[in-house]
């Protein structure tokens, strides 16, 4: 299986599948990233499990050559979840859409997060039902017209990073499909991060809402739009850095030309305990159609909960010793016929 | 009141039927169990009917608020928590009015006098005092001011200043308690220890506990008013170590045991929900065992929780009532579609939507069998006692594991909370359940393929590969599949020949069973009675009362529903009437007939309430023997 020297390649983790999404889709490109990145960190095929719900990016696992659930509509926390608290010894990994992961299963999601479950879930944002060709979802903007909104959505769109921030997630981080690199770097960020992390993917479907991200995507315009995070440095974007984010005394961020921005600039630290500043950057952008942070948002650390079942059950056995089943039985008035 | 009692009569009985009824708040609850506890050490076979409100505050002194305990004891074999009371503790008007109807004619009435203030009275709706009409005629009254002797007797204690008055009231359930343990000779002493223990930190609430518990015994003891005591001397029970056991604790130390004898972990992930949350209180407390409880954000989540675990190599489990169970559904057919072992334990409430909640039915058995989308089968496996929860916990598992599927375990809300002397079983007689099943570490394709849907030739069980084994990465979900592969396949034909062998494995469930047993003592009956569930006590006790007339009887019951027994049909065509009592309006009565043909007779009350003896036996005399009902 294993390649020269016992390092892994991307073909160890690719399967024999087809893959059948369609020509031109973002999945393809994260699909290929992701098999790239797990190899190159070190993860094994065996320990590795990907998690999926339904819609298009759920098939990711098929094409996978780890260990692979296809669960149904939105509950693919909920037996991640399962399967990582009883198994400490795995990589578990959630793909998601925002269908699957914002409406029918947004419920779940938002409890993986809390609890910080020890789960790396990708939540691939097409602002589309892809799979059952078209309908408006959750992350569309309000107004978008799609074959069930002729007359526009008059949904209020939902925010992946603010929601996973709001439920107080110990590693939140957004990246751009076919934005190899960066990509890249968010995650493997996430993996090596202990407890849940989200990454949102923006993802292209070419089929049904071609375009949704060309702020972010376009040569014309990404250098504009791009606000990359980084870690100790100040948030400035723009082709000269000509643009600046700045703290608002009302707790708010707002985006000032950098020359009058002077010592207001934010500095970027994801390692913050708060969430709350974090949560501002994210309100920068409502949907990705002006310049919109990308990058890791929050990283830090908090007990997982994996981690806290398991000591449970350690600190019983070395209190109580371990079970005896008979004794157990036996427990309460017990009297003798004889 | 003189300090000695001239005359005073010790009358034997063979079984007696006790029911403690008072306010919510009022602990009657804790009085029945306690003197079930004692009943139990003295011997006797008992059987018991906890009836409690929905509501965790009902308002007080309502028919709303009444909470009651009935206790079924005797020196014989029982089986059910008995018909009328013959003795009747009413705390106050409303459990008076709500519960006088029971009580046998002639039987005891204790009733607390100091409750019967006008206030109360109106609550229940009673336009004048019943104490002081004639409408009480018919029964032994006993007025005791319960309240009064409560207080009169913590004296001391409230004037220490160790309880206000408000709560040495709350102790008033003891005396009681202390009163009709006198009269049923039951000693009082491991009550005492009881609350010591429960009281560790409080100890001046154990002694006040303590001593109102006596005043009740010596009120009993000293006062003329009571001129006989009773003894029910215990009973002839199988030689053995007993212990009392309600259904839903019996339900988690089999699902304890199911682990240790599969050794595999046991992980719960359950949602709260009455009547089944006390499962996932019991197993939180045996984490030395190895168990994991996870309590989920909702039923949906538990179930899924559960697959997870399950594909991870555990003894997975979650536990539900009807409303819970129908969120599930669409999760259980993963389960079934994946093939995992796993077991959705029901424990039955009043339905539809979210109907009687502490209330008992059997009306989820069709859920169990068909509430799925498409042709999703699952075994189903029903507990028909409280001790016998932990045999059918065990049952499941061994058929999850075997077979590899989710079962579903059907209980109920009257065996959940009742109890009953439990013969303790030898820990290493119990079935090993580590053989039926393994972890594969090969792949077992040619050219080292590794194929998740390749199965055993006779439980046509498929591959357990479990995640963190090198070479049999592979992946499984819910959409239709090919066997052998597990690869997605939508062929018409290999979709209808999935489908038939998704049936096919429960035939294979059905092919190892043992044979149904009937119990015909003179094997000349001409009626059978089938029952299944809780319902097993109430039709013992019909058929006993009918061969006591002269009734040909025979009864037999079901405890695996899905698949059915092989002989099912042989042993219903056997008889010229066949009987089936339920408590839904013929669940498996119409699953006998349409497996069968057999023209099954339905004896249906949806009431909330388990079945009494009498009522079956009459009903049952109506469809036989040339009755007409
Ligand atoms: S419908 Fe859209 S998201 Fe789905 S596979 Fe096609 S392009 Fe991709």
């Amino acid at each position: 299986m294993t390649s020269n020297n016992g390092k892994l390649t991307k073909k160890d983790f690719t399967s024999d599948r087809e893959v059948r999404w369609c020509p031109g889709c973002g999945d393809y490109a994260i699909l290929a990233t992701v098999q790239t990145m797990l190899a190159d960190a070190g993860a094994r095929p065996e320990s590795t499990v990907f998690v999926s719900g339904i819609g298009c990016s759920s098939r990711f696992p098929y094409y996978m050559d780890t260990y692979g659930f296809h669960t149904i509509h939105g509950r693919a926390p909920t037996v991640a979840t399962g399967l990582a608290a009883s198994r400490p010894d795995l990589d578990v990994w959630v793909v998601t859409g925002d269908g699957d992961g914002l409406s029918i299963g947004g419920n779940h999601l938002m409890h993986a997060l809390r609890r910080n479950v020890n789960l790396n879930i990708l939540l691939f944002n097409n602002e589309i039902y892809g799979l059952t060709k078209g309908q408006y979802s959750p992350t569309s903007p309000m107004g978008s017209t799609h074959k069930s909104t002729p007359m526009g959505s008059l949904d209020h769109p939902v925010n992946p990073v603010s929601l996973a921030l709001g439920a107080e997630a110990t590693f939140v981080g957004r990246s751009i499909d076919t934005d190899r690199k960066h990509l890249t770097e968010v995650m493997t960020r996430a993996y090596e991060h202990r407890g849940a992390s989200f990454v949102e993917i923006y993802q292209n479907c070419n089929i049904f809402n071609d375009g949704a991200f060309a702020a972010l995507k376009d040569p014309g315009q990404k250098d504009e739009n791009q606000i990359r995070l980084k870690a100790g440095e100040p948030i400035v974007f723009g082709p000269e850095d000509e643009h600046a984010v700045v703290a608002e005394p009302d707790g708010s961020m707002a985006i000032v030309p950098t020359a009058e921005a002077g010592d207001r600039v934010v500095v970027h630290d994801p390692s913050r305990s708060e969430p709350t500043t974090a949560f501002a950057l994210s309100r920068l952008s409502l949907n990705p159609t002006g310049p919109t942070p990308i990058g890791v948002f929050r990283d830090v650390d908090r007990p997982v909960y994996d981690d806290l079942l398991r000591d449970q059950v350690t600190r019983a056995r070395s209190e109580r010793g371990e079970g005896d089943l008979a004794a157990l039985l036996e427990s309460g008035n017990v009297w003798e016929v004889a | 009141m003189s300090g000695t009692v001239t005359e005073r009569k010790n009358l034997q009985l063979s079984n007696a039927v006790v029911r403690f009824a008072g306010d919510s708040g009022d602990g009657m609850q804790l009085t029945g169990d306690r003197f079930t506890t004692q009943t139990a050490i003295a011997g006797n076979d008992l059987a018991t009917l906890p009836d409690f409100p929905a509501e965790i505050r009902a308002p007080a002194g309502t028919l709303a608020g009444v909470s009651s305990f009935q206790l079924h004891f005797s020196d014989q074999d029982i089986h059910t928590p008995g018909d009328a009371p013959d003795v009747l503790v009413a705390m106050n008007p409303a459990a008076l009015k709500k519960h006088i109807g029971a009580l046998k004619p002639g039987g005891t009435l204790i009733v607390n006098t100091d409750a019967f203030t006008n206030r109360n009275l109106q609550k229940a709706g009673y336009d004048a005092d019943p104490l002081e009409s004639d409408i009480l005629a018919d029964y032994q009254i006993h007025r005791v001011p319960v309240t009064d002797l409560t207080l009169r007797a913590l004296e001391d204690t409230i004037e220490r200043g160790e309880l206000n008055k408000k709560e040495a009231e709350r102790c008033k359930n003891m005396l009681a308690l202390g009163l009709i343990s006198w009269m049923f000779s039951r000693p009082i002493s491991g009550t005492e220890e009881w609350l010591k223990d429960k009281f560790a930190k409080a100890p001046h609430i154990a002694d006040a506990n303590i001593t109102v518990l006596r005043a009740g015994w010596n009120y009993g003891e000293t006062t003329e008013a009571f001129v006989f005591t009773y003894e029910v001397k215990s009973a002839q029970l199988a030689p053995g170590r007993y212990r009392n056991i309600t259904g839903n604790q019996a339900l988690a130390y089999g699902l304890v045991a199911a682990s240790v004898r599969s050794k595999l972990p046991l992980f719960y992930g359950s949602y709260p929900i009455t009547p089944a949350s006390d499962i996932l209180h019991e197993l939180a407390q045996h984490k030395n065992f190895g168990v994991s409880t996870f309590q989920a954000e909702d039923e949906i989540a538990a179930m899924g929780s559960v697959i997870g675990a399950a594909f991870g190599g555990s003894l997975a489990v979650t536990a539900s009532s009807g409303p819970g169970v129908a969120l599930k559904a669409e999760a259980m057919g993963l389960a079934m579609m994946t093939e995992l072992p796993c077991i959705v334990v029901n424990v039955q409430r009043g339905g539809p939507s979210t109907g009687l909640p502490t209330k008992t039915e059997q009306s989820d058995l069709l859920q169990a069998m068909y509430g799925r989308n498409g042709e999703a089968p699952i075994p189903v496996v029903a507990a028909s006692s409280p001790a016998d929860c932990f045999d059918a916990a065990i049952e499941a598992a061994r058929i999850a594991l075997t077979y590899r599927t989710p079962v579903v375990l059907l209980s109920d809300g009257f065996l959940a909370n009742s109890a009953e002397p439990w013969n303790l079983p030898d820990v290493d007689g119990l079935p090993d359940l580590s053989t039926v099943y393994e972890f594969p570490t090969e792949p077992n394709g040619e050219d080292g393929e590794f194929l998740p849907y390749l199965r055993d030739e006779s439980t046509l069980a498929r591959s357990w590969a479990l995640p963190g084994t090198a070479g049999l990465e592979h992946r499984i979900g819910g959409l239709e599949k090919e066997d052998g592969s597990g690869h997605i396949n939508y062929e018409p034909e290999n979709h209808h020949a999935m489908t038939v062998l998704r049936h096919q494995r429960l035939q294979r469930i059905a092919d190892a069973l043992p044979p149904l047993e009937v119990e015909d003592p003179d094997g000349d009956a001409d009626v059978l009675v089938v029952g299944w569930g809780s319902t097993k006590g109430p039709i013992q006790a019909a058929c006993a009362e009918l061969r006591e007339r002269g009734r040909k009887v025979a009864r037999t019951h079901i405890r695996h529903l899905a698949p059915l027994p092989n002989d099912v049909d042989e042993v219903l065509g056997r008889y010229d009437t066949v009987v089936c009592p339920e408590a839904n309006m013929g669940q498996l009565s119409m699953l006998l007939r349409a497996r069968t043909l057999v023209d099954v007779k339905t004896y249906n009350r949806v009431s909330g309430q388990p079945f009494s003896g009498s009522e079956l036996a009459e009903a049952i005399e109506g469809f036989g023997w040339g009755g007409q009902a």
